[in-house]
């Protein structure tokens, strides 16, 4: 069994309010080390065995269609031991 | 990439430079030079190319929009019209409104919820730049056909962006539309309203007066968001230099604007601002250069001193960028201490960025070396104006020569289930998926939303003084015959605020098109604003302001020529309104005005995919008696409610009458299948009750309109003749379509 984690982030370039947000609520709890916070989400996709290269690019597929907004975000897709 | 200066351009007056990758046609950049004695640097051609652009320029519709100004009915109420950020209106009481419908079409294509969103955010901020607070907004929206694959990923999210920015904002949505169209899939509309209010004295305008004056940067920090999202040609290849390729979506944070509208509002209260602008489309490059040039002097701004939320950013891209929730204000040096003491305290990010001279050039340095020096009114104002050629489309002569041939209803079952498929066609369906999903109520203050004819809020609550606005358009006839179209959306809108007892005032409106270039479009539009200045002269409504939407086409085929009016009108007392439907059994019912055989562009028609015949011809008088007659009756609480017929005639107006209160009507009509269907215009149901049928009798013959009773209140089913259809029945047809297209 394999985890295939797809992580999507905002690109870099759009406003990311929920971020700005975190990033503002850091101090006010007395956490003072941070000067951006950008905040994305994580899948974790379990399979049987080991995937192979078509099921990778089927992911692939998928975090373009569905797990990611290409007009404002960008996914990493890795496989996780 | 290095800095292109002025000193720069000057002495190298040949470099190639990417105008027409910018939307800029030879013509225009030879202007420019000429303009500027030398060729522009990269950042004034940023400049002039999102400021010349159709969008921020009109450079196609100016020449035809004066007719706006030029035939202007002579009105008191008027107190800015058009030119400002949006038009004001006095409503009595020491009041003023103002209010404004603008486009966002492209961008709610290209990403759904942002492009809505930002749509809001947008219109919103053009009504606090006013000096307003904004208390209501409005989405007429139109998209492809209901059951294409796109509209359902279009639909959810464009209706998902507006509920999310307009509840966080804590603003009330009180109508609009949702039509469907196959013209529309490619290119949905996304149209947004917003309408505020404030004292005659808070009146505020985009200028930068006084030398010394400060310019004052404040809200949101400048991103790369919308970068050539403002000109409809944005370049991929602008700035290869530059880091990532700048994406031309805009996103917004609604709850930044909370706070930036509640941070103005304590800014004007204390006149700390001499002018102020928000940014919008073109951002900096549009609020300096109209500032500048709406002022007596210059402007001299340090561009280095915009705060950043990308610092990889170059001069040209925060020239351009359309981040949001940002505005521009222009403030004495003496009050700037309170001006950022006042941002301190609601967290907004403040730099002072320049200032107010006695020259006449917008003067903007990058680390102190000049990189535009322009006369503003030369970007700002004196764009290109094109006289574009146009040509009555062939198919005019066509669709008009034709006869619409569909079937009429003669039986019971015919009538019963015509009247069940219009309750059930998407255009007439509920819309309550949609307007479910936006906050109505909020602020406590609405009095009418959707599916009342306007929607309608209380702007005092002492007087219980209120302003009733709606918004209407009617594509299907405005494609048989653009002139028409116009006056009779024009007469739908002003009787859709009369028949609650709302007294039109003031008209705005957002004009959606295909490409200028094609003459027949640009015929079209000709014929629009012609037809709209004259019902406007002739009802004696101003226009208060405006948009312009053009190139809403998917490859050579253009939608249909969409011009959405917006009429606003005032109530002494929202208690008193009329209301659009009957709670009580017993009543009469009556129709006013004229039914003749109008199918054509009816919604009857589109059903059978006819689009053919000609449109019913407006006769702005009566429709001017029928409003008189609507507010005189409201003045005597003659009616126990009153509806306008509009797209599905009689029948979708008694469907939505007898759903309402789930109270059943029983009509007697003579030729059934003709008087439902037909949408004749200026037409009105009222219900009253039976002891004062002879005011309503007298009223209509001192009016001179048509009155014909049609019927009477009560039981649990919409009778016609001898068709019965139980409200259940009726009830299921009318509300299952929205969750059945898009779950």
């Amino acid at each position: 069994m394999a985890t295939i984690v797809v992580e999507v982030m905002l690109k870099p370039e759009i406003l990311d309010p929920q971020g700005n947000a975190v990033a503002s609520a850091l101090p006010r709890l007395g956490f003072t080390f941070a000067t951006s916070v950008r905040q994305g989400k994580r899948f974790e996709i379990e399979i049987d065995g080991e995937p192979t290269a078509a099921q990778l690019l089927e992911v692939e597929k998928a975090a373009e269609v569905l797990l990611s907004n290409p007009v404002i975000e960008t996914y990493v897709v890795r496989v996780e031991k | 990439m290095s800095l292109d200066t002025v000193a720069i351009a000057q002495s190298t007056p040949d470099n190639k430079q990417p105008f027409a990758e910018l939307g800029l046609k030879p013509d225009e950049y030879a202007r420019i030079k000429e303009i500027l004695g030398r060729r522009p640097t990269s950042s004034e051609l940023a400049m002039y190319s999102v400021m010349w652009s159709e969008h921020c320029s009109y450079k196609s519709s100016k020449v035809h929009l004066k007719q706006f100004g030029d035939k202007a009915p002579k009105s008191d109420a008027l107190l800015v019209g058009i030119g400002e950020n949006a038009g004001v209106v006095d409503v009595g009481q020491g009041y003023a409104v103002t209010f404004k419908i603008e486009s966002h079409n492209h961008p709610s294509f290209v990403e759904p919820y942002q492009g809505a969103a930002t749509g809001v955010g947008g219109i919103v901020r053009d009504i606090l730049t006013m000096g307003a607070r904004p208390i209501a907004v409005m989405d007429p929206l139109r998209f492809g056909p209901a059951d294409a694959p796109d509209t359902r990923r279009v639909l959810p999210g464009i209706v998902a962006g507006i509920g999310g920015y307009g509840n966080c904002l804590g603003l009330p949505n009180i109508g609009g539309e949702v039509v469907f169209d196959e013209t529309y899939a490619g290119n949905p509309l996304v149209n947004a309203l917003c309408v505020g209010v404030m004292k005659h004295s808070d009146i505020k305008l985009a200028k930068a007066a006084g030398a010394g004056n400060l310019v004052v940067l404040f809200g949101a920090k400048t991103g790369g968001d919308g970068i050539g999202g403002v000109s409809v040609l944005a370049s991929e290849t602008f700035g290869t230099g530059g880091s990532t390729k700048r994406p031309s979506v805009q996103v917004g944070d609604p709850f930044v604007e909370k706070i930036l509208i509640e941070c103005s509002l304590e800014i004007f209260a204390e006149e700390l601002v001499v002018g102020i602008q928000d940014l919008g489309g073109a951002g900096l490059s549009c609020a300096t250069s109209e500032l500048a040039s709406g002022g007596s002097g210059g402007m001299k701004v340090a561009l280095d001193k915009v705060p950043l939320r990308d610092p990889s950013l170059s001069p040209e891209e925060i020239l351009m960028s359309e981040s949001q929730e940002r505005m521009c204000a222009i403030v004495e040096p003496h009050k700037l201490a309170r001006f950022l003491e006042i941002c301190k305290k609601w967290d907004v990010t403040v730099t002072a960025i320049g200032e107010v001279t006695d020259g006449d050039r917008l003067e903007i340095t990058w680390n102190g070396e000049i990189i535009v020096d322009v006369p503003p009114r030369t970007v700002a104002h004196e764009g290109p104006v094109y006289n574009r050629p146009m040509e009555q489309p062939a198919y005019i002569n066509e669709v008009n020569s034709q006869k619409v041939s569909v079937p009429i209803p003669h039986t019971a079952t015919e009538i019963k289930a015509a009247v069940l498929k219009l309750a059930a066609a998407p255009n007439l369906a509920d819309k309550s998926w949609v307007t479910s999903q936006y906050d109505k109520y909020v602020q406590g203050n609405t009095i009418q939303s959707q599916p009342d004819d306007s929607g309608m809020v209380r702007i005092d609550e002492k007087t219980h003084l209120g302003v009733a606005i709606s918004t209407d358009a009617n594509a299907n006839w405005s494609y048989l015959n653009p002139y028409q179209g116009a006056k009779l959306a024009l007469a739908e809108a002003a009787r859709n605020i009369a028949t609650a007892g709302a007294r039109p005032l003031a008209v705005t409106n957002c004009l959606n098109f295909g490409s200028p270039e094609d003459p027949g479009v640009m015929w079209q539009f000709a014929e629009t604003v012609r037809g709209l200045a004259d019902g406007c002269l002739e009802m004696g409504l101003p226009v208060t302001g405006g948009n312009v939407s053009f190139y809403n086409q998917t490859g050579a085929i253009a939608i249909l020529p969409t011009p959405v009016i917006g009429v606003l009108g005032v109530i002494q007392d929202v208690r008193t309104r009329t209301p659009m439907s009957f709670n009580s059994a017993g009543l009469d019912l009556y129709l006013l005005g004229q039914t003749h055989e109008d199918l054509a562009g009816s919604e009857w028609a589109f059903l059978h995919g006819e689009r053919v015949g000609q449109s019913p011809t407006a006769d702005l008088s009566a429709e001017m008696r029928l409003i008189e007659l609507l507010l005189a009756g409201h003045g005597m609480q003659l009616f126990s409610a009153a509806h306008d017929l509009s797209q599905g005639g009689l029948s979708a107006g008694l469907t939505e009458m007898v759903l309402r209160h789930s109270i059943g009507a029983r009509i007697v009509l003579k030729s059934a299948g003709i008087e439902l269907l037909s949408e004749s215009p200026g037409r009105v149901i009222v219900a009253i009750e039976t002891g004062r049928a002879q005011s309503l009798v007298d009223l209509a013959s001192e009016h001179q309109i048509m009155l014909t009773k049609i019927g009477s209140t009560g039981g649990d089913s919409l009778t016609i003749n001898e068709s019965v259809i139980s409200l259940n029945e009726l009830r299921t047809a009318h509300t299952s379509t929205f969750p059945k297209l898009f779950g």
